[in-house]
């Protein structure tokens, strides 16, 4: 699946989007979350606090408990600050 | 009916899109216009400039969404919403919403709302240019705020 990252996730990832393809047992996108922060030491500072992080599956908003099977992408972003 | 929605990098016409909704109609009795503008500082700060990053297809999405749900909620004859992306000078437009309806009550409020909602679920971040270095700007609890009161209102947003 293709993941997305966005303003300081982004930033603290250094990356802007990659495909990834999670292990068994990683079924939601708070599991999402919990393996990614394990993949290093930007990855760890982006998730620091899961509970801040916006997430969307294929660009519709969701929550923690939502589950990414099937899920084309994937997006990981701040609270919005638009308008 | 019909809506607008664009997500652009360059500037806007505020008035023009207002003509653009109402010339030779004799429907529309009321129009109210929004515009969010750059502000040459952040909590007391100097600023050089905003950069806005956005989602761009779930942002143009999320809009969409929330004008169906105006239209379901209040009756409007025309909805425009511009919103811009990138680097934003200070006194420069972010943001335009217009409605239109037959009575100011639906023009008024639906306008609210679609700010409100623009302020909390479309995918776009501000990141502050400043003396010294940038930040992102933190979403406000007020905003939040603001935008749950139209869903206590039964909404389904």
């Amino acid at each position: 699946m293709k993941l997305l990252y966005f303003a300081w996730v982004r930033e603290r990832i250094g990356k802007t989007e990659e495909d990834i393809d999670p292990p068994e047992g990683v079924a939601t996108v708070g599991d999402l979350i919990g393996w990614l922060a394990g993949r290093g030491e930007e990855y760890a500072h982006a998730f620091e606090n899961p509970k801040i992080i916006r997430a969307a599956i294929d660009r519709a908003h969701v929550k923690a408990d939502a589950a990414i099977g099937g899920a084309r992408e994937v997006a990981f972003f701040p609270p919005m600050t638009g308008g | 009916m019909a809506a607008t929605i664009s997500l652009q990098a360059g500037p806007f016409d505020a008035g023009a899109e207002v003509t653009k909704l109402t010339r030779g109609r004799t429907d529309i009795g009321a129009v109210v216009t929004f515009t969010g503008i750059c502000r040459g500082d952040e909590n007391g700060a100097p600023i050089a400039a905003l950069t806005l990053e956005h989602y761009p297809v779930m942002a143009e999405g999320e809009i969409a969404r929330h004008v169906e749900e105006a239209q379901r909620r209040w009756s409007l004859l025309g909805t425009t919403i511009i919103h811009r992306y990138g680097r934003i000078a200070p006194g420069e437009d972010i943001v335009l919403v217009v409605t239109a309806s037959s009575h100011r009550h639906d023009a008024f409020a639906s306008a609210e709302f679609l700010m409100d909602y623009l302020k909390t679920r479309a995918p776009f971040w501000k990141h502050i240019e400043q003396a010294g270095g940038g930040t992102w700007v933190a979403a406000k609890s007020t905003d939040d705020a603001a935008a749950d009161r139209w869903a206590q209102q039964g909404g389904t947003s």
